[in-house]
């Protein structure tokens, strides 16, 4: 997607590498301020990483190279005290297993006052009263006295929720939910991505939705990146996407969800599995598994347009939709 | 909590008596106390008088029992030797021993704690080597091993620090270094893993991406959750503040319980062996019961019962 301005966050040629071994090859991914982006992929495929390397979360051991602009700012040579204001300030991130993210021997109101005298500067009664704010916001029950509960004596769900309101309290410009609800029971998963849903409308921040599941993406985004061996393959507004898939992974994707209308199928798995990272194929690191393959695919491929905003990094892109 | 309290202690209580009641029956079975003090050579009458003397001659069933009564009546029994209560003997030697071990003890936390925090941090830096290295060293040299090396190095080559006695301050120091060294290297490797384990946890990301400056995330979120293992090799060091200088205070020749013990075991002094056994069950039980207590104020997880309310 173009932005006149700057976007709100500009990745350029993000890359990262663990002992050497490459886990992100070069995403290019602008998110403009209130936008609602997802990023699908399988694991190890990079999501995650992508947003790690650029808060500078990863391990020292990590070399990450590229840019990563916040409003114009880099944050990747920025010093620490630039970190710690951004993180949880302008962009809070959440995670997968609330019960393990979440401190075990610290009280859940605590942990949610700490961002606030952080980000905020509260200090007292004033934090306790906003925690307590916070917690009403995400829907937490009978918040005053919850505030005072650790987290092992709340369920996976109301953590999810205290995660949020954590994350909510530094007020940040983008929330980064790195598979929210993947640890959860399906009935919660629905109410958490109502809850991010109804809040990201409502402090009109941007988010970026992390997950293996296309079907959560689809509903919570208007636009999809998916990634595929620590790339980017094709990126595009959702609905194009979902009818319109340009790259042949993106296509195996969809073949492998269940339709919900019109007749049964049997689904169609991709053969093979993910190439391990420190023994990537050269060129297209689908090929080994694409019905597609030919000796065009040994070169790396660039971004082909597909139409507005749909870019897909595949040589046979155009010749599929054509087909 | 009471309920849970009250089945510690009880168990704690059981523990005691198991190992007096193993101590009862080891010492009894390996040797005639009769024999040794009186010698070999003595008349058969005067051992058969001092064997009735000290009930020496009942049913070792009866011995232990009335021995149990005794305890019950806070009698530790009187010592074959001198015929002085065991437990004079015992606990005027106490002070010394705690001279020793409680310094010892004071340079295992102040040097085994920060130096595994530091080695963590650092992790496969050369301090982290240096750190480990140290520790590997404590922890596998014997101390009657450091012990005399000190001595060798200190008293005989430098003549530096006295080798032995309880002359003056500095009759402590190759003590208290040969007793700490060691549980300093314990601790040090103790809590540098139980630091690099809590590093890597989810929670420690969250609080970096929640903008919480690195040494508070250390300070606030790693220590307190790492102190839990950590306490659990701190309550056994203190356990064994009686008792854990037996070879030091040998090697040197410092008059404390250890010494004490040594040399009433070699004479069968049944009484003050069993005195000094029943002390340190008790000091290790009793650390043991602290550390369980302090387990529930460090980690609300295990206050089960405590919070069941709050469901």
């Amino acid at each position: 997607m173009q932005f006149v301005t700057d976007p709100l966050v500009r990745l350029r040629d993000l890359s990262v590498r663990f002992a050497g071994v490459p886990a992100l090859r070069g995403v290019d991914l602008d998110i403009g301020a209130g936008e609602a982006v997802g990023l699908v992929g399988e694991s190890g495929s990079g999501k995650s990483v992508t947003w790690l390397a650029a808060l500078g979360l990863l391990p020292p051991t990590a070399q990450v190279s590229g840019s990563v602009k916040l409003a114009g700012e880099e944050l990747l040579a920025a010093p620490q005290s630039t970190l710690d204001r951004v993180r949880g300030g302008r962009v809070a991130m959440i995670f997968q297993d609330p019960a393990s993210a979440l401190n075990p021997v610290q009280r859940v109101g605590r942990q949610v006052v700490e961002a606030l005298r952080l980000h905020r500067g509260l200090g007292g009664a004033a934090a306790r009263a906003e925690a307590k704010r916070l917690f009403e916001l995400v829907g937490i029950p009978d918040a005053g006295r919850r505030l005072d509960v650790y987290p092992h004596e709340m369920s996976g769900g109301q953590n999810q929720r205290v995660m949020i309101a954590m994350a909510l309290a530094g007020e940040p410009e983008l929330l980064v939910a790195d598979e929210p609800t993947t640890a959860l029971d399906a009935t919660i998963q629905a109410q958490i991505l109502d809850l991010l849903r109804r809040l990201q409308h409502e402090m009109g921040m941007a988010l970026v939705l992390i997950s293996h599941d296309l079907g959560v993406v689809a509903d919570m985004c208007t636009r999809v990146c998916v990634m595929y061996a620590g790339k980017i393959v094709e990126e595009a507004p959702s609905e194009v996407l979902f009818e319109r898939p340009s790259h042949p992974y993106t296509q195996g994707l969809l073949a492998a969800l269940p339709a919900m209308v019109g007749p049964r199928r049997r689904l169609t798995a991709i053969p093979g599995s993910v190439p391990e990272p420190w023994n990537l194929p050269p060129g297209c690191a689908f090929a080994p598994r694409c019905e597609r393959a030919t000796k065009a695919c040994l070169a790396p491929p660039d971004f082909r347009s597909m139409g507005p905003g749909h870019i897909a990094a595949c040589v046979h892109a155009r010749e599929l939709v054509m087909a | 909590m009471l309920r849970y309290l009250a089945l510690r202690l009880a168990r704690a209580a059981l523990t005691i008596v198991l190992v007096v009641t193993f101590a009862f029956v080891v010492l009894r079975l390996s040797g005639d106390p009769a024999l040794i003090i009186m010698s070999p050579e003595a008349p058969v009458e005067a051992i058969e008088a001092f064997r009735h003397a000290w009930g020496l001659d009942q049913p070792i069933w009866v011995q232990y029992l009335d021995y149990f009564r005794a305890i019950a009546h806070g009698d530790l029994g009187v010592s074959f030797r001198d015929g002085r209560p065991a437990i004079e003997l015992v606990s005027e030697r106490i002070p010394a021993t705690l001279a020793l071990t409680i310094p010892a003890l004071m340079l295992k936390l102040g040097v085994g704690i920060p130096a595994g925090i530091h080695a963590a941090l650092h992790r496969n830096s050369t301090s982290d080597r240096l750190v480990m290295a140290g520790a590997v060293a404590g922890f596998t040299v014997p101390s009657f091993v450091l012990g005399l090396l000190l001595v060798l190095l200190f008293s005989v080559q430098l003549g530096w620090l006295p080798s032995g006695g309880q002359e003056s301050w500095r009759s402590m120091i190759l003590p208290v270094i040969t007793l700490g060294f060691g549980g300093a290297g314990v601790l040090a490797r103790f809590t540098r893993s139980a630091m690099l384990e809590v590093l890597g946890q989810p929670y420690i990301r969250t609080a970096s991406a929640k903008g919480v400056p690195w040494r508070q995330v250390v300070r606030g979120h790693a220590l307190p959750n790492a102190a839990i293992p950590t306490v659990t090799v701190v309550g056994f060091m203190v356990g064994s503040l009686i008792a854990g200088a037996v070879v030091v205070e040998s090697v040197f020749s410092w008059p404390g319980v250890g010494r004490l013990l040594v040399v009433a075991v070699s004479n069968r002094d049944l009484a003050v062996v069993q005195c000094i056994l029943l002390l340190v069950a008790s000091t290790m039980v009793a650390s043991n019961l602290v550390v369980d207590l302090l387990y529930g104020v460090l980690d609300p997880r295990l206050r089960a019962g405590a919070t069941a309310g709050a469901h």
